[in-house]
């Protein structure tokens, strides 16, 4: 966009928001747009062609999360597999065990189920942002169906303990779901060691395409389809697949995979670790998703979310982003504007303090330069805002 | 960074702002868009009569966000939304419910400039680099050097002319904020409109309170009350006659404003209209169209533009409410931080509640709230 006069040097820390294209994703999907076209169903070569594509793909996402192909589903994201999950599996009278710092795909999927006669249990995380799994534990009740946690939360990254929720799941004979949008491509993913019967991802969270994302589907869980029609999928999603959209996951999937192994993400970590450091010295300031010992809890390498004291956060997201660099500050919500962040609230946070909280999530191609500029600007910017109206944070509800 | 002369322009979706954008971004101004999301216009919908679906026009509806949108976008201009939801409401929206069942007749839109759309829209604008706000009201400000100070006046389009809704305005705000359609007419605007290619050119203006689609004001208390699991407080009581006779009885004096001729719910030969509402005893007078004509009024919460404050009578024109005509009269200040007017002629129908705009010819001497 053309904006006239303001500063052009963009650095993009909104990374959990969603990512770009790697241009080799873009590469691999180039030639399912005009030259190979078909359509998977079709019995000639063109939809032979895209037939192999979704084939192939398939199997890199086996790889990448480790379980066979078959228990492979495409579908449009996220969204798609979180409603999946919970409507698939849940009727009336079943209880479902979520947390309160899911994402809304999740959160208002068990509202509604709540409406049409399902229980739901809501488990609040610690102050860390941790989910404790005995309160998951303490939760179960003989109805209990269907237990969704997420891996890593989207606000502050902070790792949720799955293998252990798996393991109680297993022990009640619950279904266990694990929303791993924010996971993907920042953890390594192995569904026999999660003890997950559903999980789900996003492309574009990982520099893939928007509009596509996949499910791992264990064998013989018996979830219903969202949405009914033609018998692709194994008859697990119907609609003609997005052959370009799903080549340009798996894609990214295989990059996610080697940057897991190479040190990539060990690098993106080193420089969330000095962004945050450096900007945690800045007075009042403070990181949420801290243990007891004020030291993080597992997170994901890209993620951190700071408080800073005495200033609205809507603000300091629009004053970072006429000064060149986009970060987030609560869940957008429809109109673009924000809401204070319902995780971080959850987590005990007061809504002044909520709302004055940044997130910055770092893509994988993040550079030193990269958290130079954010650390010249950001400092620069919270004082300008304490200065010009030091209370008008604490003049909010 | 961007340089010092960074203007906020304040965009609620309608062709007055959207244009006063125009305007600034072709003037070369450094221009940053801002919406403020006040009211959720789906929050009371379909209760209590309230229509489901917001009218198109409305602040703070999406579609006026998506239509302020689209003009920053045609523009190339960075464009924001504001959530001052919780704020609007405290300071709004509350007022305007107490007052109501006070039995006065609230105007949220001067409520809300002063609150809202100049502190907090200022604030903000400042904490983003910005220096100055813009916003699509007619009405002219301009320093006076001989008095040292900010002057509010009239338009060029009187109209439109939104003085009667500024009357709050400090000389901090005044000093810090452009109104660009000051000095022209709305088909000024409008020819401005379309010759800078927006596609809202032609959309209607909004008349009605933003927060209440439909207009009823009454469906509104109900169904915020409800929400707020609040009850109504028992308000009915007598009807009366200006002679002391009782005449009926009434549900409650939110239903009333003074000079309401309608819904009164008692047969007369003549026409009756509401005098008074008595917040203490319930009680509504009500008689004729002559009855409700009164020399004298009493202002509160008095904010002064073009004087510093007022020390001695001051002969002024005075407007009661947005559609009245100013009329002469002698102003003098009152106890406790009041002020008294006693008009030449008497005038129809001074509602409690609304405010008292004075005017020194075209200028803006200062206003308060009608006791």
């Amino acid at each position: 966009m053309a904006h006239g006069g303001f500063q052009r040097v963009r650095v993009y820390m909104d990374a959990n928001a969603t990512t770009p294209l790697l241009p080799e994703v873009v590469e691999a999907m180039h030639p399912y747009w005009i030259e190979h076209f078909g359509n998977a169903s079709s019995i000639h070569m063109e939809g032979q062609r895209a037939r192999t594509a979704i084939d192939r793909a398939r199997e890199t996402m086996a790889g990448f999360f480790n379980c066979h192909d078959a228990e492979v589903v495409f579908n449009s994201g996220g969204t798609e597999g979180d409603n999946t999950a919970l409507f698939g599996l849940l009727r009336p009278g079943d209880h479902l065990i979520t947390t309160s710092i899911e994402h809304s795909a999740v959160l208002q999927a068990a509202h509604r189920l709540a409406e049409r006669g399902a229980e739901v249990t809501f488990v609040d995380p610690l102050p860390s942002g941790l989910i404790d799994p005995e309160a998951v534990r303490n939760a179960l009740r003989p109805n209990t169906r269907l237990i969704s946690v997420m891996l890593a939360n989207n606000e502050t990254g902070v790792l949720q303990p799955v293998q252990e929720i798996g393991k109680i799941a297993a022990e009640a004979g619950a279904f266990f779901h694990i929303d791993a949008v924010q996971g993907a491509g920042k953890v390594p993913f192995d569904m026999r060691q999660f003890g997950c019967h559903l999980l789900s991802i996003s492309a574009h969270k990982m520099h893939g395409p928007k509009g596509v994302g996949a499910m791992f589907v264990r064998r013989g869980t018996p979830v219903e389809s969202l949405l009914v029609g033609g018998s692709h999928e194994r008859r697990r999603r119907a609609g003609t697949e997005n052959v370009a959209g799903i080549v340009g996951l798996a894609k990214a999937a295989e990059l996610a995979m080697q940057s897991l192994e190479d040190g990539t993400m060990d690098r993106v970590a080193a420089l969330r670790d000095r962004l945050e450091r450096e900007i945690l010295k800045m007075p009042g300031t403070g990181l949420n998703g801290a243990g007891e010992d004020g030291m993080p809890v597992p997170r994901a390498a890209n993620t951190t979310n700071i408080w800073f004291d005495q200033l609205e956060g809507e603000a300091l997201v629009i004053a970072l982003d006429l000064k060149g660099v986009a970060v987030s500050g609560g869940s957008a919500c429809h109109s673009g504007a924000t809401e204070p962040s319902h995780v971080l609230l959850a987590m005990g946070l007061n809504k002044n303090r909520a709302r004055a909280s940044l997130r910055f999530s770092l893509l994988k191609t993040a550079t030193e330069a990269d958290v130079d500029h954010v650390l010249r600007v950001v400092p620069e910017a919270v004082e300008h805002l304490r200065a010009i109206s030091p209370v008008a944070a604490g003049t909010l509800g | 960074m961007q340089k010092q002369n960074t203007i906020a322009v304040a965009m609620s979706g309608g062709v007055d702002s959207s244009t006063v954008a125009a305007m600034l971004a072709q003037s070369g101004d450094q221009v940053v868009g801002l919406t403020l999301q006040l009211w959720d216009q789906t929050r009371l919908a379909g209760k209590h009569g309230i229509p489901d679906a917001p009218k198109a026009g409305r602040c703070c509806s999406l579609d006026d966000v998506y239509d302020a949108r689209r003009v920053a976008e045609h523009l190339g201009i960075p464009y924001y939304v504001v959530k001052q939801e919780e704020r609007f409401e405290q300071d709004v929206v509350r007022p305007f419910v107490r007052e109501y069942l006070a039995g006065r007749t609230p105007i949220p839109c001067s409520l809300c400039n002063n609150h809202l759309k100049f502190d907090q829209l200022l604030k903000t604008a400042r904490s983003i680099g910005a220096s100055r706000i813009a916003t699509g009201h007619y009405a002219v400000n301009e320093y006076d050097e001989r008095r040292g100070r900010w002057i509010l006046k009239r338009p060029a389009d009187l109209a439109k002319d939104q003085t009667y809704f500024l009357f709050g305005l400090t000389q901090e705000q005044l000093a810090h904020t452009l109104f660009p359609l000051g000095r022209l007419t709305k088909p000024e605007v409008r020819a401005q409109a379309r010759q800078q290619g927006l596609a809202l050119a032609e959309k209607p203006d909004s008349q009605e309170i933003c927060f209440i689609p439909g207009g009823d004001y009454k469906q509104f208390l109900t169904a915020y009350l409800e929400e707020q699991g609040e009850r109504a407080p028992e308000t009915a009581g007598e009807l009366v006659a200006s002679s002391g006779e009782v005449l009926g009885r009434h549900d409650g004096i939110s239903n009333f404003t003074v000079g309401q001729r309608k819904g009164l719910g008692v047969a007369s030969p003549s026409p009756l209209y509401v005098l008074q509402i008595d917040p203490a005893s319930h009680r509504v007078t009500v008689g004729a169209d002559a009855e409700l004509a009164t020399r004298t009024l009493r202002a509160r919460d008095l904010n002064w533009i073009s004087i510093p404050t007022l020390t001695g009578p001051m002969r002024v024109k005075i407007k009661i409410r947005h559609r009245h005509e100013p009329a002469w009269a002698t102003l003098e200040p009152g106890a406790e931080g009041e002020a008294v007017a006693t008009f030449d002629e008497p005038q129809r129908a001074v509602t409690p509640g609304q405010s008292a705009v004075f005017y020194d010819g075209d200028e803006v001497v200062g206003g308060g709230w009608i006791i």
